[in-house]
C-alpha cells in the first residue's frame, strides 16, 4: 500500500484530484483538440517514473477531431485492460514545443502497491537508490 | 515622438576630424541620426539621464563612444584602423514620457545605440558586457544610466549554447506536462543541520511538490556542510519518488568560492544521482557559462537563483532592467531563473513581468512596448529558460498566478508549504490541488479570473489542507507600488 497523501501513483496533470468523469475528460480532449494537438491513448502495468514508453493504444489520433470519438478510444482502451495504468497524452507538432503538452491518468488498478527504495551502500557515505516497482515481480500480464 | 536630430553636428571628415585635441563626441561620428541599423549589428537602448544643460544627444553620443572605441581625446591611431566600422553610432534619442519640465521627473531619454558584431568576441557574456556596461555607467556626462534593452543579431546568439537542457527537455526527463511545476524553498534558510533539513525536503516531496530547492545562501556553513545536505538532501528525493511514483528533484546549491569547488560540488550532486543543480548569478558570468556548459555535458538541469539583481535593476533610472538580465542568462545556458510573480512580496509589475515571462520563453518577441520590450528579438532555436515565481505567494492565489504566469513556470511556495497549520506534507497536497483544480477548470473554459475564489472553495470541500491554507491566509496580499514600471502605459499601473 502506498503511504503519499492520495495513496496512489501521482503521475499526471490531474492525479490529485478525485477520478475524472467522462464529461471531464471530454472537456480536457476539447482543450487539446482547440490548439490543434493530436491525443493518444497508453496504458502500462509498469507505472515505474522512469518507464518513459507506455505502450500504445493505437498511434496518436492526429486525423480525428471528435473528442466522443476520442472518448470511445479511451473507453475501449479501459475495456480492454481494466486492471492496468492509462494515460490519455497531446501531443503538439509546433516548431519550439514538438513534444507532449498533456498527459493524464484515466485509470488505475484497483490496488496500487508502489515501490521500494532499494539502497545500496558504496563508498563512505555514498548511497546507490534504485526505485523497485513491487508489481513487476510478477512477469507483463501478470501484475494487477 | 521627437527625433532630436541637428545634423550640422554630426560628424567631421579627415584631417580636420584627427587633428589633436578634444572633440565633442557627436563631431567624432558617434551620432548619427542617419545610420539605417543592420541586421548583424547589436542594438541596445538607453535611459539618459544628462547632467543639468547637458545636450541629449552629446550624452548618447557619449555612451555610444566609451562603449564601443572612443577615448576623452582624438587619437591619431584611429586612423590605422576601419574606425568607421568599430564606433558604435548613436542613431536615436528619444525624450521619455512623462519626464522633464511640468513633471515631477528630471528629463530623461531613451537613446538607441548600434553596435557592429565584430566588437564582441563570441560566446562570451563577459565580453559583451564588458563593452556595453563596462565604463558608461560612471562617466560623469551622465547623472544616471540604465541599460533598459538589446536587440541580440542572430548571427550573435548562434555563438552561444543556450539553456542546457531547456524547458521542453525539462518536461520529457521530469515526465510532467500540461501544468507549472510546484516548488518549495526549504526553510529555515538558515542553521538547519543536515538531517533536520532533509526532513523538510522529504515531506514536501511526498507531498506533492515537484521540486524542493535551497536558497541562494546555503553553500556550506558551519551548521550544514554541503555534503552533509547533498546526502540527506538525495535520501529523501528518492523516498519521496518512490512513495509517489513521480519524478522529483532538490535543487542543490553548488554555489561556492572557485570553479573547482563548485565543479566538485556538481560531480557530487551527479554521482547522487540529482536531476537538477542551482547556482547564484553572483557568481558571475564567465562562471554561469561554465557551469551551463557542465550541466549539458551531464544531463543537468541548472537552476539560477538571481541574488543580488535588485542593487541594480530595481531602481528606475539608473542601472539595468531585469529582461537584460532574461536574455543574457538565456544566453549564458541556465534552465531556470526567478522573474517574478506579480502577487508575491517581491518587486513587480504585471507587465514588466509578462516582458521577462515572454522573453525567457519565446522562439520570437514581436517589438511591445507596454511590456518593456523595446526591440523585435529572434532567439534563433535557442533553448528556452522556465521562469521561477517565488516570494510571498500562496494557494489562495493560484487563479492569479495560473493567468498572469501561464503553465511553463515553476511555482515556489516556501512559507506557503512549510507554514500550514496541518503540516508540510498537507501544505504540498493544498498547493498541489489548487493547482490541478484549477489548470483542469481554465482548459474547461471557466473564467478562472473570476470565479477562482469559488473554485477554490468547492475544491476545499473535499480537500482539508486547501481548506485549511485558504482559512490560514486568506487575506495575504503584498500591495505596493511597483518601482520598475512601463514608459508607454496611458495609466500608472500598480502592483496586485
Amino acid at each position: 500500500m502506498m503511504t503519499n497523501p492520495n495513496g496512489i501513483v501521482t503521475q499526471g496533470q490531474f492525479s490529485f484530484l478525485p477520478p475524472l468523469t467522462d464529461v471531464q475528460i471530454t472537456a480536457q480532449i476539447k482543450y487539446a483538440l482547440d490548439r490543434g494537438w493530436a491525443l493518444s491513448v497508453e496504458y502500462t502495468d509498469d507505472p515505474h517514473p522512469r518507464n518513459t514508453y507506455w505502450e500504445m493504444f493505437g498511434a496518436p489520433m492526429f486525423d480525428l477531431k471528435d473528442p466522443a470519438g476520442i472518448l470511445m478510444e479511451i473507453n475501449n482502451c479501459r475495456k480492454t485492460f481494466p486492471n492496468h495504468y492509462i494515460r490519455v497524452m497531446a501531443f503538439s507538432s509546433v516548431r519550439g514545443v514538438e513534444s507532449p503538452t498533456m498527459s493524464y491518468i484515466v485509470n488505475r488498478p484497483k490496488n496500487e502497491p508502489g515501490f521500494g527504495l532499494v539502497r545500496q551502500e558504496t563508498q563512505g557515505r555514498n548511497i546507490r537508490y534504485t526505485i523497485h516497482s513491487y508489481a513487476t515481480d510478477k512477469p507483463e500480464g501478470e501484475r494487477y | 515622438m521627437s527625433q532630436l536630430s541637428n545634423a550640422n553636428e554630426t560628424m567631421k571628415e579627415g584631417k580636420e576630424r584627427y587633428k589633436a585635441g578634444v572633440l565633442p563626441y557627436k563631431k567624432m561620428g558617434y551620432w548619427q541620426p542617419d545610420y539605417q541599423p543592420k541586421d548583424t549589428d547589436l542594438l541596445a537602448m538607453f535611459r539618459i539621464t544628462p547632467q543639468p544643460g547637458s545636450d541629449p544627444e552629446e550624452v548618447a553620443a557619449a555612451v555610444a563612444g566609451e562603449s564601443s572605441t572612443a577615448t576623452w581625446t582624438v587619437v591619431w591611431t584611429d586612423r590605422l584602423t576601419a574606425c568607421e566600422l568599430y564606433r558604435a553610432k548613436a542613431y536615436r534619442v528619444d525624450q521619455v514620457p512623462n519626464t522633464g519640465e511640468g513633471t515631477k521627473t528630471e528629463a530623461q531619454y531613451f537613446a538607441y545605440i548600434a553596435y557592429e558584431l565584430d566588437l564582441f568576441e563570441g560566446g562570451s557574456i563577459a565580453n559583451l558586457t564588458a563593452s556595453i556596461i563596462g565604463n558608461v555607467f560612471g562617466m560623469k556626462a551622465v547623472k544616471a544610466l540604465r541599460l533598459e534593452d538589446m536587440r541580440i543579431p542572430v548571427a550573435y546568439l548562434k555563438t552561444f549554447q543556450g539553456p542546457a537542457t531547456g524547458v521542453i527537455v525539462e518536461r520529457e526527463r521530469l515526465d510532467k506536462f500540461g501544468r507549472p511545476l510546484l516548488g518549495a524553498t526549504t526553510k529555515p534558510k538558515l542553521g538547519l543541520s543536515g538531517r533536520n533539513y532533509g526532513r523538510v525536503v522529504y515531506e514536501g516531496l511526498k507531498g506533492g511538490l515537484d521540486f524542493m530547492k535551497d536558497d541562494e545562501n546555503i553553500n556550506s556553513q558551519a551548521f550544514m556542510h554541503w555534503r552533509d545536505r547533498f546526502l540527506y538532501c538525495m535520501d529523501a528525493v528518492n523516498k519521496a519518488s518512490a512513495a509517489t511514483g513521480e519524478v522529483k528533484g532538490h535543487y542543490l546549491n553548488v554555489t561556492a568560492g572557485t570553479m573547482e569547488e563548485m565543479y566538485r560540488r556538481a560531480e557530487f550532486a551527479k554521482e547522487l544521482g540529482s536531476v537538477i543543480i542551482m547556482i547564484d548569478l553572483v557568481i558571475g558570468y564567465t562562471a554561469i557559462q561554465s557551469m551551463a556548459l557542465w550541466a549539458r555535458q551531464n544531463d543537468m538541469i541548472l537552476h539560477l537563483h538571481r541574488a543580488g539583481n535588485s542593487t541594480y535593476s530595481r531602481q528606475k533610472n539608473h542601472g539595468m532592467n531585469f529582461r537584460v538580465i532574461c536574455k543574457w542568462m538565456r544566453m549564458a545556458g541556465v534552465d531556470h531563473i526567478h522573474a517574478g510573480t506579480v502577487v508575491g512580496k517581491l518587486e513587480g509589475d504585471p507587465a514588466m513581468i509578462r516582458g521577462f515571462y515572454d522573453t525567457l520563453l519565446d522562439d520570437h518577441t514581436p517589438q511591445n512596448l507596454e511590456h518593456g520590450l523595446f526591440f523585435e528579438q529572434d532567439w534563433a532555436s535557442l533553448n528556452k529558460c522556465m521562469p521561477v515565481a517565488s516570494g510571498g505567494i500562496h494557494a489562495g492565489q493560484m487563479h492569479q498566478l495560473l493567468t498572469y504566469l501561464g503553465d511553463d513556470v515553476i511555482l515556489q511556495f516556501g512559507g506557503g508549504t512549510i507554514g500550514h497549520p496541518q503540516g508540510i506534507q498537507a501544505g504540498a497536497v493544498a498547493n498541489r490541488v489548487a493547482l490541478e483544480t484549477m489548470v483542469m477548470a481554465r482548459n474547461e473554459g471557466r473564467d478562472i479570473w473570476n470565479e477562482g475564489p469559488q473554485i477554490l472553495q468547492d475544491a476545499a470541500k473535499w480537500c482539508g489542507p486547501l481548506r485549511a491554507a485558504i482559512d490560514t491566509w486568506k487575506d495575504i496580499s503584498f500591495n505596493y507600488e511597483s518601482t520598475d514600471t512601463a514608459d508607454f502605459v496611458p495609466t500608472a499601473t500598480t502592483s496586485f
